[in-house]
């Protein structure tokens, strides 16, 4: 299968990249890793008529601690998150998420960025960034704005990033006190996209009281899905049992997948429900 | 459009439409046949290569991509010496049948084991978990692996006789 024809730049500043956005219009589309919009684009859902290779690009590639958060340039491939000591250290919610997303040779050129950008509720870092409360940079002809992920994905392959723009940078609150986080998928086979997946992060007090809690759902709604009512089920709580429960049971109710070959709706929510208690336990867990 | 690589340590420029997936310049214009095409989507693992060391499928992947990049395929494994240990582990080990995947599984174990030199054997499974195999089971090519794994860190070989399970 070969892509229907196409015009490509690889522009070597941001400030190319985005004058030559503006200037084709929604003729153009970024290419990052291209491991989404490739295969897209070989089966004709995507035909534009102008690739901007953003590979080019210096300085949208890394992972750095920096005033109270964790930055990760869009450009980073899975790979280099994967094997960020700052990542493990602090997030181990993000290896939970690298080893089962693809596998090793597409994680050496998907990018965060992409994965985001792509707007799909299948792809996992979606709810990583949700459970995280991440914040997304994107950048214009005009400057950067901040924007929250609970306001990024307005639905299917659709985000906030408009016309002539760039998705630049993703931050997450590095975080205080006893934190713990963690994500996990079903999935049929190695590779394959989720079934289902959850991805928990809780923060205690002293007293082992929760004080926040962000719980992020891949592939069971239309776009990727933060579980606020399970979230509030744990804040005030000490975690245990009971909370764990109405969580999970709230998470299930609240998504709405839809029946395919990865499963019906019910076994879905069931999945929701299952994982959603065993990622608590393992976020509570890693926080204590 | 021109583009720039080096192939298996040789120079060249090659005239690319942007649509070209790597894949195809590599078999059909560079006649590098090595890199073999299974599924077509990303799945399989059978057009791995090496994109400055590292793997990838080249059938995700445009031409276009690789400019200025130096690339490795299965044909440039060979030296002068003879085969590369891996090519080596995986003949004595009986790690292929039909061979389709062989070349693509070979390339990934080189990036793999430049990694992780001493990888246990769940090490190895995720390591090649974008690699389809149909015929052989996986299990040679495990033993494969650990094998080619020894001979490069020059630690005692393991058996190479066939195991009965
Ligand atoms: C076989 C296979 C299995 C996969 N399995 C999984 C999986 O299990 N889980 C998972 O999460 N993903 C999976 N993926 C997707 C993979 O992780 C992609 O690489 C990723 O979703 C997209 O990243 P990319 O850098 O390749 O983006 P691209 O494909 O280059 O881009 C995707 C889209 O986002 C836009 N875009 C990209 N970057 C930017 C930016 N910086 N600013 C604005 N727009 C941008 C592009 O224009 C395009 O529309 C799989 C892919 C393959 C091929
Ligand atoms: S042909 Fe490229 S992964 Fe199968
Ligand atoms: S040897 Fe036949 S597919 Fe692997």
């Amino acid at each position: 299968m070969i892509p229907s024809s196409f015009e490509y730049s690889a522009p070597s500043t941001l400030d190319e990249a985005l004058k030559m956005l503006n200037a084709l219009g929604d003729e153009a589309k970024i290419l990052a890793g291209g491991h989404s919009l490739i295969p897209m684009m070989k089966l004709r859902f995507a035909e534009p008529g102008h690739l901007i290779d953003i590979n080019n690009i210096p300085g949208l590639s890394y992972v750095k601690e920096e005033g109270g958060y964790l930055t990760i340039g869009a450009m980073t491939r899975e790979v280099e998150l994967e094997e960020s000591d700052i990542a493990a250290a602090k997030f181990p919610i993000f290896l939970d998420a690298a080893k089962l997303i693809a596998d090793p040779q597409v994680r050496n050129w998907g990018t965060i960025g992409g994965n985001l950008a792509h707007g799909d509720a299948a792809n996992d870092h979606p709810a990583v960034m949700i459970a995280l409360d991440a914040e997304v940079e994107i950048t214009g002809q005009d400057g950067a704005r901040w924007v929250s992920i609970n306001e990024f994905f307005m639905g299917f392959y659709m985000t906030a990033v408009q016309e002539g723009e760039i998705l630049t940078a993703i931050r997450v609150p590095l975080p205080t006190g006893k934190n713990g986080n963690s994500y996990h998928k079903n999935e049929r086979k190695v590779g394959d996209y989720a079934t289902a997946g959850v991805a928990v992060n809780i923060t205690l007090d002293d007293n082992g009281t929760c004080t926040s809690a962000g719980i992020g759902l891949t592939n069971v709604n239309p776009t990727p899905l933060k579980a606020v009512r399970s979230e509030q089920a744990l804040i005030g709580t000490k975690i245990d049992d009971e909370a764990i429960n109405i969580a999970a049971q709230y998470a299930s109710e609240d998504c709405s997948p839809s029946e395919d070959l990865r499963g019906s709706e019910d076994y879905k929510r069931r999945v929701v429900k299952a994982l959603t208690k065993r990622m608590i336990t393992k976020a509570l867990e890693r926080a204590n | 459009m021109e583009i720039k690589i080096t192939l298996n340590g040789t120079e060249m420029t090659a005239e690319v439409e942007p649509r070209t997936l790597l894949v195809h310049l590599i078999r059909e214009k560079l006649s590098s046949t090595g890199t073999h095409i299974g599924c077509d989507t990303s799945s399989c693992g059978a057009c791995t290569l090496l994109i400055d060391g590292k793997s990838a499928k080249s059938c995700t992947l445009l031409a276009v991509q690789v400019n200025g990049k130096a690339i490795t395929t299965v044909e440039g494994l060979l030296t002068v010496d003879g085969l590369h240990p891996i090519q080596e582990a995986f003949k004595l080990n009986h790690a292929l049948h039909c061979g389709f995947c062989t070349p693509g599984m070979m390339m990934r174990v080189v990036e793999l084991l430049e990694k992780n030199p001493d990888p246990s054997e769940e090490e190895i499974r995720w390591g090649i978990s974008g690699n389809l195999c149909r015929c052989t089971g996986y299990n040679n090519i495990v033993k494969a692996i650990k094998y080619a794994s020894a001979k490069m860190r020059g630690a005692e070989l393991p058996s190479t006789e066939p195991e009965f399970v």
